[in-house]
């Protein structure tokens, strides 16, 4: 359920073009994948290309474990964009995963004085419409 | 490495009014700023054979078109954000260096209170397409989680060096405060007559954490200019040349993702910086002054130790009251910087460093001013640094 929102989900959407279609597109399933290589096995996201480790252009979708550690965050109290005003405060936070790669989230179950560099975290997937599921995070104990 | 060394200097520079509600467009007001660096140089439109046109607003055409520039010979564009007119000298010197053009103009200047005030959810905030490689970034992967605005960006890299160093608020608020207090020396500056206390500061509200209000540059309508020119030009010129010493960009890796960099405090001018101070042949003791980009105070503090100032996470102990105040080790933002004097996307520091360079800025003048450098920051942390000389 997305956090601070009834019936309607008015938040804004991802905007998908090229990679994003495709890595929401996992999301929906329930799964978090982001690029690695199939030539030097490196990791990487955002996604891209080319694989900037070797310059191959060969790569699957690489599932994670969806465990990772909090990076790092800020706490809005003031939001640039309308829509997210009923939730403030929140926290868009700064993901690193176990395989490397570090992704924008948020860590839906702990209050913003709570959080901590290195908070062990696990990934959550939230169906906010019949077509799009974001990725957010809780806290792993 | 000192291909660039005083191959440009600057002769003109120039600025809008600053207001809130200017009822100008952007290309007016930078017109504005242009005629009166054309002035200050005395120079005639005409003279201008080179434009590096600014990141919004306008065209480096619309500009010729305006100031009767038939013969255009060279125009550019740098697109890194707040780092672009820092950047910009560097193409102007580039071109006047291998005879491209003779006197470059340098433009820049927005309705940043009027039209795109991010504070009112106007186009600066919108994540409605912002410009260059981010738009893709941020539609994709920000915007959903509500992160589309440079004070939550930044404040992911503040936050980190806080908790990782004990980084404390005051040392955020020494930069606000010391700001304020030039501005009171400054007639143009927006917030003359208003000061700023370090209680005030710890009181004003929360943005964005780890950054409150008065950690925010201000929201102003306003534009500046710059011209650049040869020495060989320059002789014959109203005011003394300021020398392009040292000019180098830099781009964070990758620009265009801040989550995902190597090690975040890693920035475009941590490229750019041993290369401008290197070209110009100056150690940072030289420097008599400094203006560095000041969006935000802890990105004036990520870009000192990111320029050598201290090591990573002492910058707590460098920044002090003392040190970066006028009289001080080195002044800093003596103008009083986009906190205080206006947001004009750091040409505004470009223009004091030439006014404190040829010793006219009366009651905040630096004594004796040889050398300063003047930063640039833009969009994920796109870096420039120009060491100028009189
Ligand atoms: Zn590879």
């Amino acid at each position: 359920m997305a956090a601070g929102t009834q019936g309607e989900y008015k938040l804004p959407l991802p905007r998908m073009r090229g990679s994003a279609v495709e890595f929401y597109k996992f999301c929906k399933a329930h799964e978090l994948r982001f690029q690695r290589c199939t030539d030097c096995a490196a990791w990487r996201h955002i996604p891209r290309d080319m694989c900037a480790k070797c310059g191959s252009f060969n790569f699957e979708w690489a599932r994670s474990s969806g465990k990772g550690t909090l990076f790092s965050w800020t706490t809005v109290s003031q939001p640039a964009l309308p829509q997210f005003a009923p939730l403030v405060p929140f926290s868009p936070a700064v993901i690193e995963l176990e395989e490397g790669v570090r992704m924008l989230s948020w860590v839906v179950d702990v209050k913003p004085d709570e959080l901590a560099l290195g908070m062990p975290v696990e990934v959550v997937f939230d169906d906010v419409t019949p077509e799009v599921t974001l990725p957010k995070f809780r806290r792993r104990r | 490495m000192d291909s660039l060394k005083d191959k440009g200097c600057i002769v003109g520079v120039g600025e809008s009014a600053f207001t809130r509600g200017s009822g100008k467009t952007e290309l007016r007001l930078m017109l504005e700023a242009s005629a009166k660096a054309l002035d200050d140089a005395g120079l005639k439109p005409h003279d201008i054979d080179g434009i590096v046109g600014p990141p919004l607003g306008a065209s480096a055409e619309h500009f010729a078109a305006n100031l009767g520039i038939e013969d255009l010979r060279y125009s550019t564009y740098v697109e890194m954000g707040g780092a672009s007119p820092v950047v910009a000298l560097q193409s102007a010197a580039m071109a006047i260096a291998f005879g491209v053009a003779n006197c470059v103009l340098v433009p820049c200047g927005w309705n940043g209170y009027s039209v795109m005030r991010v504070s009112a959810g106007g186009q600066g905030g919108s994540g409605a397409t912002p410009p260059g490689p981010l738009a893709g970034t941020i539609g994709a992967y920000y915007l959903p989680y509500g992160a589309v605005a440079p004070v939550q960006w930044y404040a992911w890299l503040a936050t980190r060096h806080m908790k990782l160093y004990g980084t404390p608020f005051e040392t955020m608020g020494t930069i606000a405060v010391t700001a304020r207090k030039h501005a009171q020396l400054n007639p143009q500056a927006y917030m003359r007559g208003r000061p700023l206390t370090m209680d005030d500061y710890l009181k004003s509200r929360w943005v964005s954490y780890p950054f409150r209000l008065f950690d925010c540059c201000l929201e102003t309508d306003a534009a500046g200019a710059v011209i650049v020119t040869s020495p060989e030009r320059a002789r014959d010129l109203r005011r003394p040349p300021v020398y392009i010493s040292g000019v180098a960009e830099g781009h964070p890796y990758p620009a265009d993702d801040i989550p995902a960099r190597p090690d975040p405090f890693v920035i475009g001018l941590t490229f750019a910086a041993p290369k401008a101070l290197r070209m110009a042949g100056v150690t940072l003791k030289d420097l008599d002054f400094a203006e560095i980009y000041d969006c935000f105070t802890y990105v004036v503090m990520l870009q000192m130790e990111a320029l050598g100032f201290c090591k990573r996470g002492e910058i707590k102990d460098f920044i002090t009251p003392e040190r970066i105040g006028l009289g001080g080790e080195l002044p800093m933002n003596t103008h009083g910087g986009l906190h205080s004097e206006a947001h004009v996307w750091g040409i505004n520091h470009i223009v004091e460093a030439t006014r404190q360079l040829r010793h006219e800025c009366g009651e905040r003048q630096v004594k004796d001013a040889e050398v300063g450098l003047v930063t640039g920051w833009g969009d994920f942390g796109d870096g420039g640094l120009a060491i100028l000389r009189r």
